[in-house]
């Protein structure tokens, strides 16, 4: 994102207690227009809370937030330039579908006749044309999710506020669904801030994303960055699966680290910014390799026996268990159909990496 | 009994449920013995008011032996001017007995709904009260107040009465109904850019009118047909219609008394079925 561009939502210093629960510590960002940002984290850490706050439902404890240049502070939910899709939908059971999508076109007195003709158009929008007389009774879960979008798009919200938008649908209309809400912010141009638990569909969703954990936001990246740089322990293991070992930092010199860690001796991996003391050192598993024999030097290696092959068909998760004391997982592509070169437990392997692909992390 | 146990197998391929030597509680009513149980219980309690509206078409002066079919009775329960100007009473009261009771039961139903406030439980069984307190014990209280307040007895106290006793019926009814409505259609509504009232009009209210509208049923049921009460509270020229059935019935049971009741039981079973209907059918709609 160009920083030179004006934020459409600045987050400022923003904390909410409910009486001893502190649900967003200190949070502080800016969410650009035209992203698809995306609030992830673990149940509980406060990402709903945050979102309600944007649109007005829960006042901030200290902090205030800004959109499109606004404070917000005494705008009460039904004037901000932004709408919701709730995580139950909220689509009202007694208004026929087109009824539910002018609704909020009607309340704030746009014609009759003008509110209809922009529903229907909504409607399009998310491929419910021909729908507009059934009552919500009688659609899907995946139906009633794109009502509830049509409702708040057809507002044309400078914000999209998206609550766990796919967590109620069934695996299969969650991915096309992804893909279905990445194509529509491209339609519409709007801001969207959806909110997940879901690491896959923050990174295959969003522009950027906010991990947050315990009410603080830990790190906003992009996607990329989020799982090749995590910043702390928390970030690499919640967004995809990581090995870690503990070490201890024995040098720092033009660039480089050096780490003493248990099984593995002295390593040295590139480094920059400062680093000191008790340090994780983790690669991912995908990015390691497997051998009978000790790969050539220039790799970080580590002496493993298989306890376990879980085969996945396109690839197979295996699990050794190291000299470093600690559980390793790696992946192997299932390249070629024979299965002559399969792993068996108990065979005693070495597993190698590059130190380019290794992450340091403090904390 | 082959078929049977092939419906039962077909029926549950779901529920890998261990088959068990014990009895589904709904297979006993396919056993004769309690068959004949059930069929007993339903003449014990039927027969009396089956009975009754039969003999309200017998054309004898009494009520022991048939003679044939008459609508007499029913024609001199009408041109009875007591018994008419009773009904009259009853339908004074309980009219107006509805609309008060249905307008703060359903506020009451709203708030306890809505609402979390210290003592809330207290409350919550304090107004249930009246519900399970014995009827002689309320029409106790409510007689001693009015003297105490030096109130005339009359249609004025019945109709408060009724109104004190109507409340809690009418609230529960909407609360029941209310605990289905997500908080969040409220708050959709308010994204979208209604204010409140607004969204309590066009949102709120609208999902509530089932429940309001068989609380009203019901309020207006129980005014009716309430007699203990009523009885303590009513004071000369405010007979009620079952007052009048009562005093009719001390003098000798002929069938115009009969003819009475029955008009009333009509009355009371289509208010209650219509009740019930608007009930199940709003609870399937709600139900996704
Ligand atoms: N209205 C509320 N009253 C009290 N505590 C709340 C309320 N809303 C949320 N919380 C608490 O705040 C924390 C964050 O909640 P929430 O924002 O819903 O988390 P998330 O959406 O990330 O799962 C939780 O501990 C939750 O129990
Ligand atoms: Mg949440």
């Amino acid at each position: 994102m160009t920083e030179a561009r004006k934020p459409i939502i600045r987050i400022r210093n923003i904390t909410k207690r409910f009486g001893s629960v502190v649900a967003c510590d200190n949070v502080d960002f800016d969410i650009y227009p035209g992203e698809f940002f995306a609030l992830l984290g673990p149940s509980g850490c406060g990402k709903t809370t945050l979102l309600r706050m944007l649109a007005g439902f829960e006042s901030a404890s200290e902090g205030e937030i800004e959109i499109d240049g606004q404070p917000m502070l005494d705008v009460p939910p039904n004037k901000r330039p932004v709408n919701m899709v709730f995580q139950s939908y909220a689509v009202f059971p007694h208004m026929t579908v087109l009824d539910n999508v002018a609704y909020g076109l009607k309340v704030t007195g746009v014609p009759k006749a003008e509110a209809r003709a922009r529903a229907e158009e909504a409607l399009g929008l998310v491929h419910l044309e021909g729908y507009g007389q059934r009552m919500p009774d009688q659609l899907s879960g995946g139906q009633r999710q794109r009502v509830a979008l049509a409702r708040a798009l057809v507002k044309k919200p400078k914000v999209l506020l998206l609550d766990e938008p796919l967590s109620a649908l069934d695996a299969k209309l969650r991915d096309a669904m992804r893909l279905e809400l990445v194509r529509l912010q491209h339609t519409v141009g709007i801001t969207f801030v959806i909110v997940t638990h879901d690491q896959d569909e923050a990174l295959s969703m969003a522009d950027r994303a906010a991990v947050m954990e315990r009410g603080k936001v830990m790190q906003i990246a992009g996607p990329g960055d989020l799982y090749e740089h995590p910043n702390s322990r928390f970030v690499a293991d919640f967004i995809g699966k990581v090995n870690v070992f503990e070490g201890k930092v024995s040098g720092v010199s033009g660039g480089r680290l050096a780490v003493e860690v248990g099984g593995m001796g002295r390593i040295e991996v590139p480094h920059d910014g400062v680093a000191q003391g008790d340090v994780g050192i983790a690669v991912r598993p995908e990015k390691t390799r497997l051998s009978k024999d000790r790969p050539a030097s220039g790799l970080i290696v580590l002496k493993g026996k298989v306890t376990d092959v879980a085969y996945y068909g396109n690839e197979s998760h295996i699990l050794l268990d190291t000299d470093a004391g600690v559980q390793v997982t790696t992946t192997v592509q299932n390249e070629k159909r024979s299965t002559d070169a399969a792993m068996t437990i108990g065979d005693d392997m070495w597993i190698s990496w590059s130190p380019e692909d290794t992450l340091v992390l403090n904390g | 009994m082959n078929a049977k146990l092939e419906t039962a197998a077909t029926a549950a391929p779901t529920a890998p449920i261990k088959r068990r030597e014990r009895r589904n509680p709904l297979d006993y009513s396919s056993m004769r013995w309690m068959q004949i149980v059930l069929a007993g219980n339903f003449m014990f309690l039927y027969f009396p008011i089956l009975a009754l509206v039969a003999f309200s078409f017998n054309d004898s002066k009494r009520n022991i032996t048939w003679q044939g079919f008459t609508l007499k009775y029913y024609e001199k329960a009408w041109n009875n001017i007591a018994l008419h100007d009773a009904f009259m009473n009853t339908m004074t009261i309980a009219t107006i007995s509805t609309l008060v009771s249905t307008t703060f039961g359903t506020m009451l139903g709203l708030a306890i709904y809505r609402y979390k406030f210290p003592g809330k439980a207290l409350y919550d069984g304090w107004i249930h009260l009246p519900i399970v307190i014995p009827e002689i014990c309320m029409g106790v209280s409510m007689l001693a107040f009015f003297a105490a307040m030096n109130i005339p007895l009359g249609i004025f106290t019945i109709t408060v009465s009724h109104i004190a006793f109507s409340i809690p019926f009418v609230a529960v009814v909407v609360r029941a109904r209310m605990s289905g409505f997500d908080p969040s259609f409220e708050e959709a509504s308010t994204d979208l850019g209604a204010n409140q009232w607004q969204t309590f009009w066009n949102v709120t209210f609208p999902y509530m009118m089932p429940g309001v509208v068989a609380g009203a049923l019901l309020a207006f049921t129980l005014s009716l047909d309430d007699f203990v009460i009523t009885f303590f509270t009513s004071g000369p020229g405010s007979t009620t219609f079952p007052i009048k059935i009562y005093s009719m019935v001390r003098f000798s049971v002929t069938p115009e008394v009969n003819a009475a009741s029955t008009a009333l039981i009509v009355i009371t079973l289509t208010l209650t079925i219509t009740a019930m209907t608007i009930q199940s059918r709003s609870a399937r709609r709600q139900g996704k």
